[in-house]
């Protein structure tokens, strides 16, 4: 029972948020103080949002596989906790799944008409503005973790952060694989870190 | 089959290498499906997002999604998804077991503050990578001006804005038709 409650729960949190995985966070908030507030106490949930922030993998999924593994561990040993975690991924990625294969489906039999043609016309440079407001979140993450001050500028971190993104993105252009980037700027984290500079 | 392969392959090696969120995997996208494999074009990953911005769940699974079907058909939707799902799901799966140990481990910490530069450096290429290959003109800018300050300033009001700017496409395409004539 626990089971297709979870798959239910995160297959209405699938197609109900729309705008990606932080969009959904407040959703699942809700859900799991509703269904499982005494398993996952609010902190343990915030908690693991930061841990899903320095693992790899989408966002959304991370906190359904999380979840899913609590309240299927609950319910008894190793296989409760991989089966509730299966269950809970799969009911937050069957809706996209489903809904992007016909819209797929639909855009390639009308995306030279004129309807579609003009709305993407309007779509495509919204992208543009989403993602640069992606990265300003993630620009004040980096350089002001604790909000703007003119003191920033003292800090060995602001500069040290600044070099890496000097490097990372010039490496970026010269097309350099984003994985080795990844690995490249993780090293420099780790190395920087222990000195004390980041 | 060998075709499906790669798909699951190099959705697998994306999944693995994402942090934090669906935007950050759009340079993984790019690299491994447009330029690697050449799947899709630069073009159709701005329509790709653009469609997975405004369809439930979350971005980088509807990406995934889309660019397999666009590869391989619902089979390769299916590698796809798979392939970008199975990392996260075996990583967190393992982690649940050690959680509060892993947040205390320094290294990891330390890591986490390079990568996050490093992401950010190559949010800013697939940034300018889909400003080049977006409509340009006055109407384009003012989209992207209002669709940036608007999701800056407010919370919670994507799906409003991607509603508000099909029909600004719309609306402004029928005005500058009908100018034109």
């Amino acid at each position: 029972m626990a089971f297709v409650e979870l798959f239910l729960t995160f297959f209405m949190i699938g197609i109900v948020t729309f705008g990606g995985g932080y969009a959904m966070l407040r959703m699942i908030q809700e859900q799991v103080a509703l269904r499982w507030g005494e398993l996952i106490p609010v902190e343990s949930l915030t908690n693991f949002v930061a841990v899903s922030e320095s693992t790899p993998g989408p966002f959304a999924i991370n906190m359904a596989t999380y979840v899913g593994s609590v309240v299927g561990g609950d319910q008894g040993g190793f296989g409760m906790t991989v089966l509730g975690s299966f269950c809970a991924t799969m009911g937050v990625v069957l809706p996209s799944f489903i809904v992007i294969l016909i819209v797929a489906k639909i855009y390639d039999r009308f995306r030279s008409s004129k309807l579609v043609k003009d709305a993407m016309s309007g779509l495509k440079p919204a992208v543009v503005g989403l993602l640069a407001n992606a990265i300003l979140g993630v620009l004040v993450e980096v350089f002001a973790p604790a909000g703007f001050a003119w003191s920033l500028f003292t800090t060995s971190a602001f500069y040290i952060s600044l070099g890496i993104f000097a490097v990372t993105v010039v490496l970026a252009f010269k097309k350099v694989h984003p994985i080795i980037l990844i690995c490249l700027s993780a090293v420099a984290g780790i190395a920087f870190g222990y000195l004390g500079w980041l | 089959m060998k075709k499906l392969w790669q798909i699951f392959v190099s959705f697998f090696r994306i999944g693995a290498f994402t942090f934090g969120g669906g935007y950050a995997m759009i340079p993984l996208i790019q690299h491994e499906a447009v330029e690697k494999r050449k799947w899709v074009t630069d073009e159709d990953i701005l329509d790709i997002v653009a469609i997975a911005e405004s369809t439930p769940g979350p971005i980088a699974i509807n990406s995934a999604t889309f660019v397999g079907y666009r590869a391989a058909g619902v089979l390769g939707s299916a590698c796809a998804t798979l392939g970008v799902v199975l990392p996260s799901f075996v990583v967190i799966l393992a982690l649940s077991f050690v959680l509060s140990q892993f947040q205390d481990v320094q290294a990891v910490q330390y890591a986490f503050n390079g990568i996050r530069v490093g992401v950010l450096a190559l949010l800013v290429k697939a940034l300018w990578t889909m400003y080049t290959k977006s409509p340009k003109g006055w109407a384009a800018y003012v989209v992207m001006g209002v669709s940036f300050l608007l999701t800056a300033i407010f919370s919670d009001i994507v799906i409003y804005v991607i509603i508000g700017c099909a029909v600004f496409g719309i609306v402004t395409s029928r005005i500058m038709e009908r100018r034109a004539q």
